[in-house]
């Protein structure tokens, strides 16, 4: 799975960080979203669409990358 | 598509029912079960789009084509006669991108989760002060006066550098901003006497600036007074009225279902519990209007560019489909265990609530170590006579009269 964050259309509400804050964090400067992984383990897809689902600024975007993995961002837990 | 509902106008706000105090108007929920989109009929005699649906409420919340700008002519006014001062005055939270993100981004850093988190300890003691006050020497108090207004109160105080020997001036300011009913006259008297106040606490500060937020704005050189007074009001009011609610809705909602409350105890299940509190309780209940820039297909019907929409949250809050499942209670009342974290008490899309890593703290801290603290804690009056404040755009407790 690959994860991207549009740092323009961050409204640093923070959801994502709650979510998931092993994955995302709010920079010093400037508030706006960072990731603090790069690689993901399966383990974390669910939590990992959560976040792009519930990020209020549409931000996050993650792409499956393979059919194993395609389930809608919706259906996640 | 393009079809106009054949159901009747809502008209907003709708009164709820008396005996379900925590409960949407009905007039909600039924509009809710009829369509997903409706229409609203408002106080001024003007008639607007209703989304009702949490799939609508999202859509028209993320979409930048539909406006929070209140200088737009055909914005919805929740209440009659406030048009001329919100043009006047628009804080951030009526304003579109650019100038609402510029704005925001001058006061994000104070609510960061981090920054939040760090300031629990603060937090917890300020909890205990109020409670140790509210106990001494006494087994009744009113909750809201002793403990569900002064804990968000004096953390507001902290955060914004306000002093809060003038809470009797503030709270009852807010009260004014926020009322359905006051006059014009009553509310802009109100608006100004609190932009007056922080614009003098401003002033000072920058002088001698401290370890808070005006302090910092007031030493921009890139926010005019005017705004700096907006977005001060709003932090304020903002700040303390909607936390204060949902303690004071949360106590006694829980003390209907105490079977309910262990789920508070455990540091493992609070946050989620709070998460359904909000959820269940939607205190902005009327909703948040909105006003089409461009034409909008939504679900088959066209929202043409220049008509006004209200977004309910509480509706969209009740989706079956979402909250509801064969384990749990239906989406229309409270279970604690359920993942409620999709809810949209906070709003959704870039207005969405500044202030809610600030809100989940408090609430997590408040409901936890009141019923940690006094597990005797039950109702002094009999639920008929409690006091709820349906006069204000949020829903809340006049009063709560405690005893433990
Ligand atoms: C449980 C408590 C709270 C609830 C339910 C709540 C709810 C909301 C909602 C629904 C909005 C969106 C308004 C819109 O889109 O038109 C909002 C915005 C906002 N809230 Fe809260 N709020 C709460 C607590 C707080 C606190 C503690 C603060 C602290 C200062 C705060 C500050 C703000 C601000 C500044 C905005 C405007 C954000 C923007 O327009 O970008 N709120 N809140
Ligand atoms: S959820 Fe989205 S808007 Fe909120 S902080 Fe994360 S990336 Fe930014």
């Amino acid at each position: 799975m690959q994860v991207s964050v549009d740092r323009d259309r961050c409204c640093s509400s923070g959801m994502c960080v709650m979510n998931a804050p092993d994955i995302f964090e709010q920079d010093d400067q400037d508030s706006l979203v960072r990731l603090r992984q790069t690689e993901f383990e399966p383990a974390q897809f669910a939590v990992l669409r959560l976040a792009a689902d519930l990020c209020p600024g549409g931000a996050i975007s993650v792409t499956e990358e393979d059919a194993v993995e395609a389930a809608p961002a919706k259906d996640a837990g | 598509m393009t079809s106009t509902p054949t159901t009747q106008a809502v008209p907003m706000p709708a009164p709820r029912a008396v005996g379900c105090p925590f409960s949407p108007p009905p007039a909600y929920t039924e509009a809710a079960a009829t369509a997903a989109l409706t229409r609203a009929s408002l106080p001024d005699g003007e008639s607007c789009w209703l989304a009702t649906g949490y799939a609508e409420v999202r859509a028209i919340l993320s979409d930048r084509r539909f406006s929070a700008d209140a200088r737009h002519p055909a914005f919805p006014m929740l209440v009659a006669n406030r048009r001329e001062l919100i043009i006047e005055n628009p804080s951030f939270i009526r304003l579109d991108d650019p100038e609402h993100a510029r704005q925001r981004r001058m006061v994000t850093g104070d609510f960061l989760v981090k920054r939040v988190e760090a300031m629990r300890p603060d937090i917890q003691q300020i909890v205990d002060e109020a409670l140790d006050r509210m106990t001494d020497g006494r087994t009744e108090a009113d909750l809201v006066a002793e403990f569900a207004l002064p804990v968000p109160s004096l953390v507001i105080c902290l955060l914004l550098g306000v002093p809060y020997e003038d809470r009797d001036r503030f709270q009852g300011l807010s009260r004014t901003l926020l009322s359905k009913h006051g006059s014009a006259e009553e509310v802009r008297a109100a608006f100004d006497e609190l932009s007056e106040y922080l614009g003098g606490l401003v002033a000072d500060k920058r002088e001698q600036p401290g370890d808070d937020i005006l302090s910092r704005l007031a030493v921009r050189d890139d926010l005019t007074p005017d705004d700096i007074a907006s977005t001060g009001v709003l932090l304020l009011v903002a700040g303390h009225e909607t936390t204060a609610n949902m303690i004071s809705l949360s106590t006694a909602l829980l003390l209907e279902q105490p079977e309910q409350i262990a789920l508070l105890a455990d540091p493992a299940t609070l946050p989620g519990a709070v998460e359904e509190l909000l959820r269940h309780l939607t205190i902005v209940d009327t909703g948040l209007p909105r006003v089409a820039l461009e034409d909008v297909e939504l679900g088959g019907t066209v929202i043409k560019a220049g008509e006004g929409v209200i977004a309910l949250l509480s509706t969209a809050n009740q989706d079956e489909n979402l909250f509801g499942g064969a384990d749990r209670r239906p989406a229309d009342e409270l279970d604690l265990g359920r993942d409620a974290r999709r809810h949209m008490a906070f709003g959704f899309g870039v207005h969405q609530c500044l202030g809610q890593p600030l809100a989940r703290a408090e609430l997590q801290i408040a409901l936890a170590t009141l019923f940690r603290r006094l597990p005797g804690l039950r109702l002094a009056a009999t639920p008929d006579k409690l006091e709820f404040r349906s006069e204000t755009l949020i829903y809340g407790m006049r009063s709560l009269p405690v005893t433990w």
